[in-house]
């Protein structure tokens, strides 16, 4: 067991040993392998932030339910204790039909025709603030205060929500297709580095065949050189992301005083950082495997 | 420890190397290989550690029969045979130390265990001092003696020489014989090619001739 952890070990210190060595070329690849995942990852993070925005000022989606004209108080008390005590709902307001009319007044400017009516056309309505929850849900909870007594129509205000969250949707497939676009990039990137590789070390390929190694002794450091830069092109990935973002919020802060509230983005989470690293140390892997599978098996000694 | 049977090679171009040679090689014996370049000897070499393979007839090493052995079985064939190159095939871009250690780690050696291997073998060539040498400065002689360290210092059963003292004077060629003689005394089969005279007065060595592809 640690004679095999010490083999392992030394083919990642030759490895490591190998890229200082040429540490500019290298620093390149490193650096175009950053580049292609920071985008993706980058915009993957502003959706992220787009969503907690969303989730913080839409605060909950609210269900207007309409009173029947000849609802009586009464009715108006218990349907209003009904409510409070729905364990989907968060809170509830009564709007008395007045106080409607008065509120139409004033945001529409058509005070001079509305006065001119006879009798107010509007009911008594409760403004129902449900817990959160999916559209699905919401929708669901509509359809329930719906059929209470006394009530002749209740409308989900949740329109805006299913655009937006339809936008969001499209967003990350926007992100999926860039991501897997760009992680082929990185394969091939790897996949031509390591093929450049094997062809410099033909010698050294050549005449290890010769003297007993296996294919798998052979493949092994090219593995690990691929794993390694895509680890490091995973780093500079997270790198390049973390610093854009200090300077976004940097003028975000700016912007956001403007408006007089405070927002600010958040960086990647812990795990959405480590699932970037496993995810480029694994494409690495994998250029280098498919490379060194298309190349080693055309140098036969002689 | 070696058997030929009726084995012929055919190049990819119609140039037949071998035509139908048999002979044995009993274990512990050393043997010379000779003819004029291009009757075939490097050919007969290759077919025993797998590099090429028969036509027909059969290549048996250790009564395993190598000319059909798959390709995840050959490393493990030519851990067993140390090969000394005719054009050496060392490895310029380490040194020679390292270049002694390469059939070492391909077999997995412990790092004390194979840097007291190497040093022996380097010993026995008497390179011990230019092992931190790159082999590129290394003379004619010592470049084939290096060649002969990495060959023996994973003490195979058998050593195959192609050639080993070719653009040698006879001083160098000497002493490159009695570095094979010593092997050949500790029991290791070796099949040595060669068309220097002054190494073939070697007494009491058998001896096989090829001419065009055919023993004599």
């Amino acid at each position: 067991m640690t004679r095999a952890f010490a083999l392992h070990l030394g083919v990642l210190r030759a490895v490591l040993r190998r890229m200082f060595a040429s540490r500019l070329a290298g620093f390149l690849n490193i650096l175009a392998i950053g580049i292609a995942l920071s985008l993706p990852a980058g915009m993957y993070l502003l959706l992220q932030n787009a969503q907690g925005l969303v989730a913080q000022f839409s605060g909950t989606p609210q269900i207007s339910l309409f009173l029947e004209m000849n609802a009586k108080a009464e009715d108006v008390d218990r349907l209003h204790k009904q409510l409070a005590q729905h364990p989907a709902v968060a809170g509830v307001e009564f709007v008395t039909r007045a106080q409607a009319l008065e509120q139409l007044k004033q945001s529409t400017g058509l005070s001079d025709l509305i006065g001119g009516l006879q009798q107010n056309p509007l009911p008594d309505a409760f403004v129902v603030h449900p817990k959160p929850g999916d559209a699905q849900a919401l929708d669901m909870l509509r359809g329930e205060l719906a059929k209470l007594p006394r009530i002749s129509e209740a409308q989900l205000d949740s329109a805006w929500a299913y655009k937006l969250e339809a936008l969001l949707r499209f967003g990350r497939m926007g992100v999926l297709i860039l991501a897997s676009l760009l992680s082929l990039a990185l394969i091939a990137v790897t996949f031509n580095t390591i093929r450049l590789q094997i062809l410099t070390q033909r010698d050294e390929i050549e005449v290890a065949k010769l003297i007993g190694a296996t294919d798998g002794f052979i493949r092994r450091p090219f593995l690990y050189f691929g794993a390694a830069q895509g680890l490091l092109g995973g780093i500079m990935a997270w790198l390049i992301v973390t610093a854009s973002l200090l300077l976004l919020n940097g003028q975000l802060g700016a912007l956001a005083q403007l408006y007089a509230s405070r927002f600010v983005l958040h960086p990647l989470s812990l795990g959405d950082s480590l699932s970037l690293l496993l995810f480029s140390v694994y494409l690495g892997w994998l250029g280098a495997w498919l490379s060194v599978a298309r190349h080693l098996s055309q140098i036969e000694p002689r | 420890m070696i058997s030929f049977k009726q084995v012929h090679k055919r190049y990819p171009g119609g140039y037949e190397a071998l035509k139908g040679v048999s002979f044995d090689v009993a274990e512990g014996e050393m043997l010379f290989l000779t003819g004029h370049s291009g009757a075939g000897k490097s050919t007969l070499l290759k077919l025993i550690a797998a590099i090429e393979r028969p036509n027909s007839g059969s290549v048996l090493v250790n009564n395993q029969n190598v000319g059909v052995l798959k390709g995840g079985a050959l490393p493990y064939l030519r851990r067993n045979i140390g090969i000394i190159f005719q054009d050496h095939k060392l490895l310029f871009d380490r040194s020679v130390f390292d270049n002694v250690l390469l059939p070492l780690q391909i077999c997995g050696f412990d790092h004390r265990e194979s840097g007291k291997r190497v040093r022996a073998a380097l010993d026995k060539v008497g390179l011990l001092k230019r092992e931190k040498s790159n082999p590129i400065a290394l003379s004619g002689g010592e470049q084939q003696r290096l060649c002969i360290a990495r060959a023996i210092v994973n003490r195979p059963a058998i050593l195959l020489a192609d050639e080993p003292t070719g653009n040698l004077d006879t001083d160098y060629a000497r002493e490159i014989m009695a570095i094979f003689n010593s092997f050949h005394q500790v029991g290791a089969t070796l099949l040595i090619s060669t068309h220097d005279e002054s190494v073939l007065q070697d007494g009491g060595v058998r001896r096989l001739t090829l001419k065009e592809g055919v023993l004599q």
